[in-house]
């Protein structure tokens, strides 16, 4: 599997290019049940959450204002990890294609998955071979887009999350509302109530102080890290230069799971791939500081296929495609790749503020989610793709843009894909009410009784003037916004009445008084 | 022969860059490379960030690490202390509990029974506390030493202390496990509290050397 065959190696190959496909429907979770506006209606109800998360991005904001801030070379750190990311793409056949000869060189064996449902049967296997029915799982987005975990359950191999969100979690059957801190949306005693309730042999006396929460946890884990022989992991880099793949982390779970089993397997997007060693030296100032917010984060791995006498023995590389390559097709789409996942998008956006990570439906939520997930997925996967509610899970502010540390036009890319939707989406309500209102514009009869008919909207509105919902076509407007009430008259039969031709007149004598008092403008 | 996943993968990603070829881009790396700083000022810098993740910070002189060593140990009341094989024996030389040298055969909950390790270090990086090891070279030992142990104990010479992270990077061996150290370990997942010390070591405490 991993030699390079045939004519595609050295990059010539016959016929006409196809538009590479989206992840799989129905696969992974990339997609949610519900539309953005749907889940996000009830999500706005959950007080607890949007303290936590007021709480939590404000924080993390500050935090990464002050160690962005103190940098003087920032903007040239941007512009690199940017144009770093940006070759990547440009070389991505030759960068994936060293890679992979560097790793199996260095005593790594390389695998590739066209899809999830592919990774998922990769893993299954190497962790069968080993004759392990549990493994450990480092906090990886990759797998969880993937839907790893799930897979493996139904197969008969448990896997347990180590990061401690990510186990808080798990543990409570839940799922990440967060990239960063995937736990947000619990609290402390919520926490507690986990723990009592799923960790085996925990202090029936455990109280709610996240130290000892966290030591509850530590004991739990400890114990597993000691026996477990399997370990599964994301990366965040993997440079094709050397083979050298980058864990960033700030528990120590990650350097458990990377150092102490004998066997690891590493699920990397092919999009994550980086040209240089050397390239090292911008990201690892890039990502924590706009991730966490602090200068560097605790911990980070690297490593370079098997150590002799150190580490894993076994080590695996899975390279996922799952939609990726359709987002590289995509002119402008294929940017939303050079995303490292730092999460700072998410805490400057003021939507994923109020409605969560949950509302989102996917693994990556936030304003990168809503660009990267409809490019990985699509957004007409069936009618009513919740997908397609995504573009518009925005207001346009641009924050996102701002905070991102590769400099992805987040905006630019939602309006794009707000154009794919209109475009691919047949006849919809919108374009046949602005096919009406085209024809009804042209015809100024036309246009005067149907403004005295909306008049007639005042009779349905209620007492705050405010029409709260709206009959098909329009309910979708109406979802998720109040619609003011039309006026009782219409500006042009004011204008023609007695009572406007008076206001007119008033008007026009006072701005005749006022001219000589008005301020002097070319003085 | 049906095509491998490989293959199609990389049919993909050719067929991809065909259909949306993306802008020629050079890097411009005008960010900020090769800086220097005087020995006063790059200590100054590298403690300060070393207290700020609430590491604990000693210095020491090369004719003092012996001293300062067994004292920090005895501090943390460590009574058995793991060292890697290629350490300076004389660096223990004042330490009055056991010493035990590591080895890669030694199963790694033997390590748990260790109160803590003392290692060296390849190079640090001053602007953001950072302290790299390098699993390769004989004085800092397998990744799992400094790993599992509740204390670590890491001796930093001045003279490898560099200002920013790209002077750092330029001095690795990247084939070599790399590990980088920047405080205890730590969590903010519980109600974004800070909590030290979750997997690796609670303590981390950095002895500079400043004549070395």
């Amino acid at each position: 599997m991993s030699s390079p065959t045939g004519p595609a190696a050295n990059g010539t190959f016959l016929g006409m290019p196809a538009v590479p496909p989206r992840s799989p429907y129905g696969t992974g979770h990339l997609r949610g049940e519900r539309t953005f506006p749907r889940a996000a209606h009830d999500e706005l109800d959950n007080e607890q959450l949007r303290r936590n998360l007021g709480k939590a991005t404000h924080s993390i904001r500050a935090k990464r204002l002050a160690v962005t801030g103190e940098l003087p070379d920032w903007e040239q750190l941007r512009d690199a990890g940017s144009a770093i990311k940006t070759d990547t793409m440009n070389r991505l056949p030759e960068l994936l294609e060293q890679l992979e000869r560097k790793v199996t060189e260095r005593g790594g064996t390389v695998h590739w998955a066209r899809d999830g449902v592919e990774a998922n049967e990769i893993v299954t296997r190497l962790v069968r071979d080993t004759g392990s029915d549990e493994i450990l799982k480092v906090k990886s987005m990759a797998t969880q887009e993937i839907g790893l975990n799930e897979h493996l359950e139904s197969q008969g191999i448990a896997a347990l999350e180590t990061d401690l969100a990510e186990l808080i979690v798990q543990l409570a059957d839940d799922r990440p509302s967060h990239i960063l801190v995937p736990a947000i949306h619990r609290n402390r005693d919520e926490i507690r109530e986990i723990f009592l309730r799923h960790i085996p042999g925990v202090d029936p006396a455990l109280d709610a102080d996240p130290a000892r929460l966290a030591a509850a946890a530590r004991t739990f884990l400890r114990e597993k890290f000691m026996t477990t022989k399997v370990a599964v992991s994301g990366a965040n880099f993997g440079i094709a230069e050397t083979g050298t793949l980058a864990v960033v982390e700030s528990e120590g779970n990650g350097r458990m799971c990377l150092t102490l089993p004998q066997t690891l397997i590493t699920v990397m997007g092919i999009e994550k791939v980086l040209p240089r060693f050397e390239d090292l030296e911008v990201f690892l100032q890039l990502l924590p500081r706009s991730s966490t917010g602090e200068r560097m984060n605790p911990y980070t791995s690297l490593w370079t296929g098997v150590t002799p006498g150190d580490g894993p023995q076994e080590f695996h590389l899975v390279l996922l495609d799952n939609g990726r390559t359709a987002a590289l097709a995509d002119r402008i789409g294929r940017a939303a790749l050079n995303c490292i996942r730092c999460s700072a998008c998410l805490n400057v956006c003021p939507v994923y503020e109020r409605t969560g990570g949950h509302a989102y439906g996917s693994t990556y939520p936030g304003p990168i989610g809503a660009v990267l997930t409809p490019q990985l997925a699509g957004m007409h996967g069936a009618k009513d793709d919740p997908n397609s509610s995504l573009p518009y899970a925005s207001s346009l502010c641009g924050a996102c843009f701002d905070a991102c540390p590769v400099k992805i036009d987040i905006p630019s890319l939602l309006v794009e894909l707000r154009h794919q939707h209109t475009e691919q989406s047949g006849t919809t309500a919108e374009k046949l009410a602005m096919k009406a209102a085209a024809t009804v514009m042209k015809r100024p009869g036309l246009f005067t009784t149907a403004q005295k008919a909306a008049g007639l909207g005042r009779v349905l509105a209620g007492r705050d003037g405010t029409l709260s919902r709206l009959p098909p076509p329009l309910n979708g407007w109406s979802d998720s916004r109040d619609t003011p009430a039309p006026p009782r008259q219409s500006f042009r039969s004011w204008f023609a009445s007695a009572e406007g031709a008076a206001a007119m007149r008033a008007a026009a004598a006072e701005g005749a008084r006022n001219t000589d008092d008005a301020p002097q403008e070319d003085s | 022969m049906t095509a491998t996943a490989r293959d199609t993968v990389l049919r993909r990603v050719r067929d991809a860059l065909t259909l949306s070829d993306g802008p020629e881009v050079t890097v411009p790396r005008a960010y900020r490379t090769g800086r220097t700083l005087p020995d006063e000022e790059r200590l100054a810098l590298f403690v300060d960030r070393l207290v700020d993740y609430r590491a604990q910070v000693r210095t020491c002189t090369a004719g003092t690490t012996a001293a300062v060593l067994a004292e920090v140990l005895r501090a943390h009341g460590a009574r058995r202390t793991g060292v890697p094989p290629g350490l300076d024996p004389a660096w223990l030389a004042g330490y009055d509990g056991e010493t035990v040298t590591d080895s890669a055969d030694v199963p790694a909950p033997r390590l748990d029974a260790l109160d803590g390790v003392v290692t060296a270090s390849a190079v640090s990086c001053a602007e953001t506390g950072t302290i790299f090891l390098d699993g390769a070279a004989a004085d800092q030992g397998r990744r799992a030493l400094t790993l599992v142990p509740d204390l670590h104990v890491c001796v930093v010479d001045l003279s490898s202390v560099r200002t920013g992270v790209p002077e750092a990077v330029a001095q690795l061996t990247p084939e070599h496990p790399i590990t980088l150290i920047s405080g205890p370990s730590a969590t903010s997942d519980i109600e974004l509290e800070r909590v030290e010390g979750v997997h690796g070591p609670r303590t981390l405490v950095v002895v500079i050397r400043t004549d070395a």
